[in-house]
């Protein structure tokens, strides 16, 4: 093939000359050209090779469907595979490359694959690589996925912005052919707030690619006017370059829009992609329809193409795709495309009809201009190596010839594109009359389907349905449609043609031919959702846009049955690939998910902390000081400074709850498997709370600040879900009850502060606003000090005589400061958790969801004087077992060896498997006081093994440790330190 | 999907958490047959193709508990009501 620009013409400016590349080569284009009628324009026919056998390709469509021009865009962090030369617009500066080939594109190794071709036919993975089964992952996959394959990705970080953005509107129309702006200047003129959205940068659709009349106007230009109408509409959006790409419930839509696509770098604060969440009313599907190719040898030779496709090049850009062409049609269609290569002065090398009967007016034009016509006839193969030298083609009369020429463009009927209609699960349905697919009547909720994608196929059919169901969305009278000039599409399908040379395709993109179907056919494969999967029909990154009806077709035949008998698969949101980037959005890195900061945080960050993640939150996980070598060197001394002194620590993500109200006690008591009616108002309570199946759920202190007003505190992971938890039992279980709940967690700073100190630093913190020594342990009060109302707890995690001070959020850094003034020592998760597996103190790592109260020592908490959740079925049997693994305590046997959470318990001498397993090791530390390290665990029968020797089997890291098992607490088991 | 919660009006599905059968009722703790009763209400679901009333928990908005009317086969929604009865 070798194409050129055409003198004259076309949406391109010629004023505007882009230079691009491809595979290093320069080339010229102008702005309104894609990639590929640049390249063709340029005399460029080979763009690519196919994916198995790696057989030369050229440009086939003009569009999104296209199956073969899949090229790599850009270099560097911005490079980006598989992208459609079809639908890329051009910049200067673009750089493009081929994929999928080795050495070059010109001599590709890899074509040997063609030649062992028979080898290679559907489900030759599945039979071939069965065996010996651990060669598949180290030798046959890495093997076939060198070979066979697309393009490749960036490899780097994606230097661009990606958005997500919602809009909402009565009536979405989906393309911007004829229809769709039928649709949307009947919707739009009626007030309704109106999107059209179209995949190309250019609205018209068919408009720009066919020379139609409308009105007594050529069809580009009455579309050029109605887009300037539409823009004048003030509650009109127009979204070009926008795919909708996907149908959801409610009404919902989504939509890629390319904003930067056509760029070379996004502008300044601009993103690359924008995600589109569409809520409409009402939508109006105008997809239009997609040519289908016909299955004969060769059909894949780079210089066949789509007929359509030819008289897109033609009129919208400018660009003759070949220098002596021939048609082959099986309808009126393809005597556009002639018509379309006279009036551009491309010589036409042969007119191939299958058809017998062709129209007078048909062969008038042959003849007045010279053109030989062969009706009833077929092509049976194609010669030349990387480009079409000729076509072979069997006359009425069974004689062959041979025609040369460089394009041969083939029209083999349209296939309405249903793809949206069948998102929600609706069944396309076959019509006899224009041999394809059209939507079903089980469309998408709010969905109208016009024009060509609900099988009418000529213009003025098209117009007069967007302007009737653009009116009928908004319940308005339809404009007139204008007079348009003739029209006529007629298709006779032919779905194969017999006793043709070389390979049939069927799938391009993924290399299926003819002989593929066959196989399946006759391995019983013969539904088509079988033959997908078989033969991979239908399944690349094209989702058989031009492929599916073909292959559907080819089984029916085979297998004797009808098309609408045999049926077709039902396509799947995305209509076109989505960059994983545009759906993640902004939503990448630390942005994966908002962060959550303490009032204080500015605080540590300046003392130095190390933050780590609890959720949401970012923590101070340690505050290092210079000449701390590491981590263990920072949390030793925050111990030390805690167990000997006074330590500040921001326990503000902790989850608190305000409860009150009349029955706020016996939501307590519902909520929590101990006693809280009791609780005097001016203390605090610990408390275990399980879900319905008996399992620990949360744990946390509760204070009683009144007799109608408790404040619950929450564990950091389950903040939301016990509130969740607390309005299920209050509004569904018991809603007879005087009780309501808020969540302060954000309204309230709290610091644990702890150690022998702590009081004293206290007194002096807060003079005479309270009298710190007079609150006894678990007492809490709340008091007025200056400005703040400020809620005191002596509570202790530690094990040393603490508190917990709360004060309103936006006086909570400065209390730390001053805290820490008073010569505290802030300390971070890490030595809080020293410290709570050092008192044998439950936390996350324990409260998996899988334990029981009793399992972690806390059986007797449970009451028997009420009801409680879970009260009956942590009653079970299973659950009271005392087999069941339950806190202990571990020292290393040799005390030097250091702990781990995550190893297995064994019995010295038992083989490591899962069924030897006695439980596992939940959390670990090294105890500064006790100078070695200790760790927690759950342990079959637990609680009586006391001073046994277990293994604990840690194979990932540093092997096997003898460990003692001992009483979960530590430290201070009498608790003298808590009252010192 | 979007949920039209009685007070917010019509939400996305996304401010919403469900938490499943609206139908199951939790039995008497203190019944004879209490454990058996129990076992039933939290372990076993039907899974309905069809019309099926669900608790939903608008934690994003209101923070009411809802039930919802669904068609588990065409995620229709028939109604939204509060599972607090007035």
């Amino acid at each position: 093939m070798s194409g050129y620009r055409l003198p004259g013409g076309g949406a391109i400016d010629r004023t505007r000359p882009l230079g691009f590349s491809f595979d290093g080569r320069p080339f010229q284009g102008y702005a309104g050209d894609t990639l590929a009628s640049a390249l063709l324009a340029e005399g460029v026919g080979l763009v690519a090779r196919s994916f198995k056998y790696h057989r030369p390709r050229g440009v086939v469509t003009a569009g999104s469907e296209e199956p073969n021009a899949l090229v790599e865009l850009r270099t560097g962090a911005r490079r980006e595979p598989n992208t459609k030369a079809t639908t890329v617009e051009i910049y200067d500066g673009l750089k493009a490359a081929s994929q999928n080939r080795w050495p070059s594109l010109g001599f590709d190794v890899g074509a040997v694959n063609s030649l062992l071709s028979p080898v290679f036919v559907a489900g030759f993975y599945y039979k071939t690589f069965m065996w010996p089964a651990a060669f598949w992952e180290k030798v046959y996959e890495p093997a076939i996925r060198k070979a066979a394959g697309l393009g490749r990705g960036a490899g780097l970080p994606d230097p661009d912005l990606y958005e997500k953005a919602n809009a909402f509107c009565d009536v979405l129309v989906i393309g911007g052919g004829p229809a769709g702006l039928a649709a949307a200047l009947a919707a739009g003129r009626s007030g309704a707030r109106t999107i059209l959205a179209d995949e190309d940068f250019l609205f018209g659709g068919r408009l720009n690619a066919e020379r139609l009349e409308i009105a007594e106007k050529a069809g580009a230009d009455w579309a050029a006017e109605a887009v300037a109408e539409l823009a004048s509409l003030p509650h009109v959006t127009l979204m070009p370059r926008t795919t909708v790409f996907g149908v959801y419930d409610g009404e919902t839509y989504a939509a890629l829009e390319r904003v930067a696509d056509h760029l070379a770098v996004p502008p300044p604060h601009q993103p690359r992609q924008r995600l589109w969440r569409i809520q409409a009313r009402q939508s109006v599907l105008a997809a239009g329809a997609i040519e289908r190719p016909l299955v004969f040898g060769g059909n894949d030779r780079p210089g066949v193409m789509s007929a359509a496709a030819v008289r897109a090049y033609l009129n919208r850009f400018a660009v003759a795709p070949g220098r002596r062409a021939a048609v082959f049609t099986t309808g009126d269609d393809g005597w556009k495309t002639v018509a379309d290569l006279i009036e551009a002065g491309v010589e036409i090398a042969a007119v191939i009809d299958a058809r017998t009967g062709i129209a007078h007016d048909h062969e008038a034009l042959a003849a007045a201009h010279d053109i030989r016509l062969f009706a009833g006839a077929v092509v049976t193969g194609t010669r030349g190596g990387r480009a079409l030298h000729a076509v072979q083609i069997r006359d009425a009369g069974g004689g062959t010839r041979t025609i040369a020429c460089d394009l041969l463009a083939v029209a083999g009927g349209w296939n309405p594109n249903v793809a949206l209609s069948t998102h929600l699960g609706g069944k396309p349905e076959w019509r006899a009359d224009i041999a394809g697919f059209v939507p079903g009547p089980a469309l998408p909720p709010g969905m109208a389907v016009a024009g060509a994608c609900a099988g009418r196929m000529n213009l003025g059919d098209c117009l007069a349905d967007g302007f009737r169901l653009g009116a009928a969305a908004t319940g308005t009278t339809p404009p007139e449609a204008p007079e348009t000039g003739p029209d006529a599409t007629t298709a006779t399908p032919l779905w194969r043609i017999a006793g043709t040379r070389g390979k049939c395709f069927v799938d391009f993109q993924h290399d299926v031919t003819d002989r593929d179907v066959a196989l399946a056919a006759r391995e019983g494969f013969r539904s088509v959702e079988h033959l997908k999967r078989y033969t991979t029909l239908g399944m690349a990154t094209d989702q058989g846009k031009t492929a599916n009806l073909n292959g559907h077709a080819l089984m029916a035949a085979l297998t004797g049955r009808g098309i609408a008998e045999t049926g077709t698969t039902r396509f799947r949101p995305p209509y076109v690939p989505v960059a994983i980037g545009a759906l993640a959005g902004p939503h990448r890195g630390p942005d994966f998910k908002p962060t959550r900061l303490t009032a204080a945080h500015g605080f540590s960050a300046e003392m130095g902390a190390v933050f780590t993640e609890a959720g949401q939150w970012l923590r101070p996980q340690y505050y290092p000081r210079p000449g701390e070598s590491d981590w263990l060197e920072s949390v030793t001394r925050e111990v030390k400074a805690v167990r000997g002194d006074v330590g500040i620590c921001d326990v503000s993500t902790l989850g608190r709850i305000e409860i009150q109200g009349p029955d706020a006690r016996h939501l307590l008591d519902l909520a929590y498997c101990n006693m809280f009616s009791t609780l005097a108002v001016g203390r605090a309570r610990y408390g275990v709370m399980l879900r319905e199946d008996g399992f620990v759920m949360d744990d946390g202190t509760t204070a009683r600040l009144g007799p109608e007003h408790f404040v619950m505190s929450t564990t950091t992971a389950n903040a939301a879900r016990v509130m969740q938890h607390l309005d299920f039992l209050r509004q569904v279980l018991r809603p007879e009850w005087d009780v309501q709940c808020a969540s302060a967690t954000e309204h309230w700073a709290m610091f644990a502060v702890a150690g022998p100190r702590s009081r004293a630093l206290l007194q002096d913190l807060l003079g005479d606003a309270f009298d710190v020594a007079g609150l006894p342990h678990m007492g809490a009060a709340e008091f007025r000090w200056g400005r703040a109302r400020v809620r005191l707890f002596r509570l202790s995690f530690s094990g040393e005589r603490a508190y917990e001070i709360a004060v309103p959020a936006r006086f909570g850094q400065a209390l730390m400061r001053r805290i820490c003034d008073l010569g505290a020592t802030p300390y971070g998760t890490e030595a809080l958790g020293v410290m709570r597996i050092e008192k044998g103190h439950v936390s996350g790592p324990e409260l998996n969801g899988q334990t029981t109260a009793a399992d972690l020592g806390l059986g007797r908490m449970m009451s028997k004087k009420k009801d409680f959740i879970g009260r009956v079925l942590a009653g079970r049997p299973g659950l009271c077992d005392p087999a069941r693994p339950a806190l202990v305590g571990l020292k290393p046997v040799d005390r030097g060896r250091r702990l781990r959470g995550g190893g297995h318990f064994l019995r010295p001498g038992a083989a490591p498997v899962i069924a030897n397993a006695e439980g596992h090791v939940t959390s670990a530390a090294y105890s500064p006081g006790l100078g070695h390290w200790i760790a927690l665990g759950l342990l079959a029968h637990g609680p009586s093994r006391h001073g046994e020797t277990m293994l604990v089997h840690d194979p990932l890291r540093d092997g096997d440790t003898l460990v003692e098992i001992c009483d979960p607490v530590f430290l201070d088991p009498e608790g003298s330190r808590l009252h010192a | 999907m979007r949920l039209s919660c009685p007070f917010c009006g019509p939400r996305d599905s996304a401010e919403f958490t469900i938490l499943g059968d609206a139908g199951v009722t939790r039995p008497d703790p203190d019944a004879p047959d209490a454990p058996a009763a129990f076992f039933e209400a939290v372990y076993l679901r039907d899974n309905p193709a069809g019309p099926h009333r669900e608790y939903w928990y608008h934690g994003a908005g209101c923070r009411q508990w809802l039930v919802v009317g669904r068609d588990t086969v065409t995620h229709e929604i028939f109604d939204v009501t509060l599972a607090r009865r007035p």
